[in-house]
Formats: C-alpha cells, sequence, structure tokens
C-alpha cells in the first residue's frame, strides 16, 4: 500500500477525526482528458492498489473548451463525504480551472500545473509546494496531444505518492484502447521521468527548465 | 436459482451508480428495458443499450415516459424481466403506469435516480425529494416496495434485490437513488452468477382452461401466465376478480384491496433492511438514507469525538416504513435526527411511528448538494441536550 504522502505536512483539520484520506481535484477544460485522468487514478488506488477511492465529477453544460473538474478521495478507509472540502492536491490543466479551485487547495498542500497553460498570477496557500509539466508539449513531441492527461498522470505519479507506480500503469492501460496502449505508456513515462528529475532537483517549478531531462522536452 | 452467466460481469470495477446499477440489472436478469432518458439516469439505461445486444435482449428509447413504463409491462407479460429509469419530472409522468403496476400485479422495477425539483429543477445536482411520491405518487391505496442505495456497490446489490422482490411479491418496486450515488465512481465488485440469487418468476402450473390470473394462494401472490403459451386470460386496470375480468362490485374491492396490502405486509421481514450502528445505549440515533447517510456518518464521528453516545440507523428499504423497528428505537433515545435532502419527507414518517416517545428532529436541506456535516452535528447535540 503506497503512503499517502500528502499528508505529511496537511495541518490538524476540524475534521481530523477521519483523516486518512487525500483529497484531490483534478480541473482543465473540456477536452483535455480530465475526467479521464481522475477516473484511471482513482481506478488505480481502488482496483490495483486496493485502497478506496471515491470519484465524483461535476456536472453542468461543460462541453469541449469549458470549464470542467473532477474530484477524488483516496483513502485507506471507505470515504462517507464524497467531496472534496480542502483539496491536498490541485492538479490544474488550464489557468481557469487554476483560478477557480486554488483557493480550496489546503495550505502546505501540493499544486501540479500545466506549465505552459497555467500562470501562477495570485498568492497561493502557504506552505504550498508547485511543480509544473509541459504536459501538452510533451504529448505532442510523443505523436499526439490528446495523451497530455496521461503525461499529467505520470509527473502526478512521480511528485506524490498517493498511488503506486505499478497500479497507475495498470490503469492506465485498462482504460485506454489497445491499439493505443504503446502511446499511452510512452506518456506515462515520459511524465514520471520529467516528475522524478524535478524531484530530485529540489529546484523551485519556476526553474525547473534547467534540468536537462526537463529543458530536452521544451525545444 | 441464481444468475444467468451471460449477464453478469463477475470482477471488480471502478463504476459510477448508474453503471452499477445497469449491471444489478443484468444480473438480476433483466433482458428488457424501454426508457426516455433523462439526467441523472441516462447512464443506466445508455450502458443497458450497449450491453444487452451481446446477451440477448432489448432496449427500447421510447417516445416518453408514459410509453416507457407502459412498455415494460408489456415485456413482463410476454415473459421478460423488465425495468425503466427516470427521474423527477419522469417520475412524475411515470405515476399512472405504475399504478396499474400495483393494480395488475405486474412485477417490474423503477429506478429514480432523484435531482432537485420541483418540476425540471436542478437535472444534474442531487435530492431525495421523491420519497413520498415514491409512497402515494399514483392515485388509490397501494403498497410499495423502495430501497435506497448509498454507494455504486449497493447500486448493484441492491438493483439485484429490486428484481428479486419484484418477482416475489408480483408488485412495482422502487430503486430511489440520488443523483450523486448516480454520479460517484467507486469500487464496484461483481460476485460469480452462481452466487448471486436470482427469484424466479413464480408461473402456474395449471392447464390454460383451469388458469385463474388472479386466484387466491397462500402467500396472497398469485402465480402469472405468459402471453402466447396457450393462456387466455384478461389484465386490466379495473377492479378485477380472480379471473381478471372487472368487477366493480364493493365486495371485490375490499377483497383486492386488501391482499394487495397484506401480501406485502405479510413480508415485511423479508423485505425490510436496515442498518444499525452503536444503537444500543445511544442517546441520540441519527436515521436517514442514500448518500445522506454517509454524510451523516461522518457527523455521527464528529460528535463521537465530542463525547455524545450517539448511534445511526440507515434505511435500506424505506418502503414499507420499518415502523415497529422506528418504534422500539423511539422508546430507548432522547431523540432521533433525521437529515434528508428533501423539507423533511421521512422525518414525518419517523415522527408518526415515534408516536411522541421522542424527540424528532428534522434536518432539512433543499438539494443541489448534500448537507454540511456541522448542520447534523448541530441537531444531534440538540438532541443530546448539548
Amino acid at each position: 500500500m503506497p503512503e499517502l504522502a500528502s499528508r505529511r505536512e496537511v495541518a490538524a483539520a476540524p475534521d481530523a477525526v477521519e483523516r486518512e484520506l487525500t483529497e484531490i481535484r483534478v480541473a482543465g477544460f473540456g477536452g483535455q482528458g480530465v475526467i479521464l485522468a481522475a477516473q484511471i487514478l482513482g481506478k488505480a488506488a481502488a482496483i490495483f492498489d486496493g485502497v478506496h477511492a471515491t470519484m465524483t465529477q461535476n456536472f453542468g453544460p461543460e462541453a469541449r473548451g469549458g470549464a470542467c473538474s473532477a474530484q477524488l478521495i483516496v483513502a485507506r478507509h471507505p470515504v462517507l463525504y464524497p467531496y472534496v472540502t480542502k483539496a491536498d492536491i490541485l492538479v490544474a490543466m488550464s489557468q481557469e480551472a487554476f483560478g477557480k479551485f486554488v483557493p480550496e487547495l489546503k495550505q502546505g498542500g501540493l499544486l501540479l500545473v500545466e506549465r505552459d497553460l497555467v500562470r501562477i498570477q495570485q498568492d497561493l496557500p502557504e506552505r504550498v509546494r508547485t511543480y509544473g509539466v509541459p504536459a501538452t508539449r510533451i504529448a505532442e513531441k510523443l505523436g499526439k496531444r490528446v495523451v497530455q492527461n496521461i503525461v499529467m498522470l505520470g509527473f502526478f505519479g512521480a511528485v506524490t505518492e498517493v498511488v503506486s507506480r505499478k497500479a497507475m500503469e495498470q490503469a492506465v492501460l485498462s482504460s485506454v484502447p489497445a491499439s493505443m496502449a504503446a502511446l499511452n505508456k510512452d506518456a506515462l513515462q515520459a511524465g514520471y521521468e520529467v516528475g522524478r528529475a524535478c524531484l530530485e532537483s529540489r529546484l523551485p517549478a519556476s526553474e525547473c527548465d534547467q534540468i536537462p531531462e526537463y529543458a530536452a522536452w521544451l525545444d | 436459482m441464481h444468475a444467468d452467466p451471460t449477464g453478469v460481469l463477475t470482477g471488480t470495477h471502478f463504476l459510477n451508480g448508474d453503471q452499477a446499477c445497469c449491471e444489478g440489472a443484468l444480473a438480476g436478469g433483466a433482458r428488457f428495458s424501454a426508457g426516455y432518458p433523462i439526467t441523472p439516469s441516462t447512464e443506466i439505461v445508455e450502458r443497458f443499450s450497449k450491453r444487452i445486444p451481446t446477451i440477448g435482449g432489448v432496449f427500447i428509447q421510447m417516445e416518453d415516459e408514459l410509453a416507457a413504463s407502459i412498455a415494460i409491462q408489456g415485456a413482463v407479460w410476454a415473459g421478460a424481466k423488465a425495468f425503466t429509469v427516470t427521474s423527477g419530472p419522469g417520475f412524475s409522468l411515470m405515476m399512472e403506469h405504475i399504478g396499474l403496476a400495483a393494480m395488475t400485479e405486474t412485477p417490474c422495477v423503477f429506478v429514480d435516480v432523484q435531482r432537485g425539483g420541483p418540476s425540471t429543477g436542478l437535472p444534474t445536482l442531487p435530492a431525495q425529494g421523491d420519497m413520498m411520491q415514491a409512497r402515494f405518487g399514483s392515485h388509490g391505496d397501494y403498497p410499495c416496495i423502495a430501497l435506497c442505495p448509498s454507494s455504486p456497490q449497493e447500486c448493484f446489490t441492491l438493483m439485484v434485490r429490486a428484481m428479486n422482490l419484484a418477482e416475489e411479491f408480483r408488485t412495482p418496486v422502487f430503486l430511489m437513488m440520488d443523483e450523486v450515488v448516480g454520479h460517484m465512481t467507486e469500487r464496484v465488485q461483481i460476485p460469480p452468477a452462481e452466487t448471486i440469487a436470482v427469484t424466479p418468476r413464480k408461473l402456474t402450473d395449471k392447464a390454460p382452461g383451469e388458469f385463474r390470473p388472479y386466484e387466491d394462494s397462500e402467500d396472497l401472490v398469485p402465480p402469472m401466465a405468459h402471453a402466447g403459451e396457450g393462456y387466455q386470460f384478461h389484465v386490466t386496470g379495473l377492479t378485477h376478480d380472480e379471473r381478471g375480468y372487472p368487477s366493480m362490485t364493493p365486495a371485490t374491492q375490499a377483497k383486492l384491496i386488501r391482499r394487495l396490502r397484506e401480501k406485502i405486509t405479510r413480508g415485511m421481514d423479508r423485505i425490510t433492511q436496515v442498518e444499525e450502528d452503536n444503537v444500543d445505549g445511544a442517546e441520540v440515533v441519527v436515521v436517514s438514507y442514500g448518500i445522506t447517510m454517509r454524510v451523516a456518518q461522518r457527523a455521527i464521528k464528529l460528535a463521537r469525538a465530542e463525547g455524545i453516545a450517539v448511534g445511526g440507523m440507515r434505511l435500506v428499504t424505506v418502503w414499507p416504513f420499518p415502523e415497529e423497528r422506528i418504534h422500539a428505537l423511539a422508546g430507548r433515545v432522547r431523540a432521533l435526527v433525521i437529515p434528508e435532502l428533501n423539507m423533511g419527507q421521512v422525518a414525518l414518517e419517523v415522527e408518526r411511528c415515534a408516536r411522541g416517545a421522542t424527540q424528532v428532529i428534522p434536518v432539512p436541506h433543499a438539494g443541489a448538494t448534500v448537507h454540511d456535516p456541522q448542520q447534523i452535528l448541530d441537531a444531534i447535540r440538540k438532541g443530546a441536550g448539548r
């Protein structure tokens, strides 16, 4: 069972009685595969890691291009309350999503952004750690922009410890068409590598493009 | 009898409640559905329409809910197990035919994925505002069975159960979901077909000339015959005698209406399903159902952390109402707290059953989201006199 790492720096909250859980918000615009990303993440946790996960997606007049988000609670115990109250992790794949959901990010939480699509223009809650990945560019270089959500999942897998690497890969491969398996595997791998390089460099997100593994995707 | 393996997707899945409900219908033996899809129930029949051609069955998208709710009854009399799905606005339109199913004793399942109302209300947002409509929505006196799942896993298991209860009691059964449960995705374990009990249709063993479709039987549930098997009989919404022919006398009416009621009352023990959590010794018990019970459990934990002895009772079957269970509980506690996503529907029933023996504190909510656990916690504190 993976460590729920993002918990480490979370301050005691009023709902501390059921603290062994991680609240995640994945947000972007319709067409980026936001819901599928949350679905895969939940599947990795609930099916392949054997912990509990509850995913809810925001339903509304959302279509391609509109704001779109999903919520995921991962826990050691069955999840009771199904919604995010304060996010431990925010994955923001668009500027609009970032602006809308950053206020619900917990102090000491994790912020993961699509670095080419999100500019961090406002103050973040205290002690938030930020990581950025050029997921769309990486996906384009791999051959298809649609796998940018899978790149993001790889990146997520490297910088958090919510789900295991093996579970993530199993969840991805069981969620995409067999004919696209190789491409998705590459996308996941690329995301992991970039994420691991960022983590190991200990550099702030704004300076990560100095890392060779990271810079390689930027030209 | 166990489930037909061709309809059972045995394994561990990550499904939303709607998808799990569809799998429950298939495992429970449904091979026909007609629907006029409506948010937030659409995914149930979307999946059914995709799955059923490979299993061997039919889905028809009808012109409206009236047609959908009567087409399933035609399918039942032709030998299929059938269900339809809807949400508030469609549920309202189905009421006439729900009464027909009760009167003609047509076993079928109506799934209502509740959204905010009245009218078209909140298509994509939750409520539990149709609970009384399920009980009393169609005219006349008829009993009903309604189940309330609080997770995708239960959408599966309770849909199988709904299909079974419909057959056992020859009555329409309601699966009262809500938008949160319908659209929430969690792990769903579907067991092997041979471990899923399925209630077969109770069919007559009499020859066509001797068959009486509404004859007296010991359990008050008369055996059926299917169309096309050589039996000639009449099925009508008019008050009918044992032969199924209209007979509008006080005696026939009394006999029929009493039997419809009595067959459910006698089966209470087999129908009633409630889950109790630390009810013994509790000062306060929270009584709830569906998604609201999960939210309430958070409040219960918080209250316990404050030292309040609080228990929980989850109504898995809401109708017929577990009257005696509630009455017995009422005599032992300081208060019953009833959170629900409506302005107080099941709370009225709890109050009736408590018969003044305890304080009943409703925690109403207009819907569109779930309760803030704090609201329920405040009611628990009030009930405990803190």
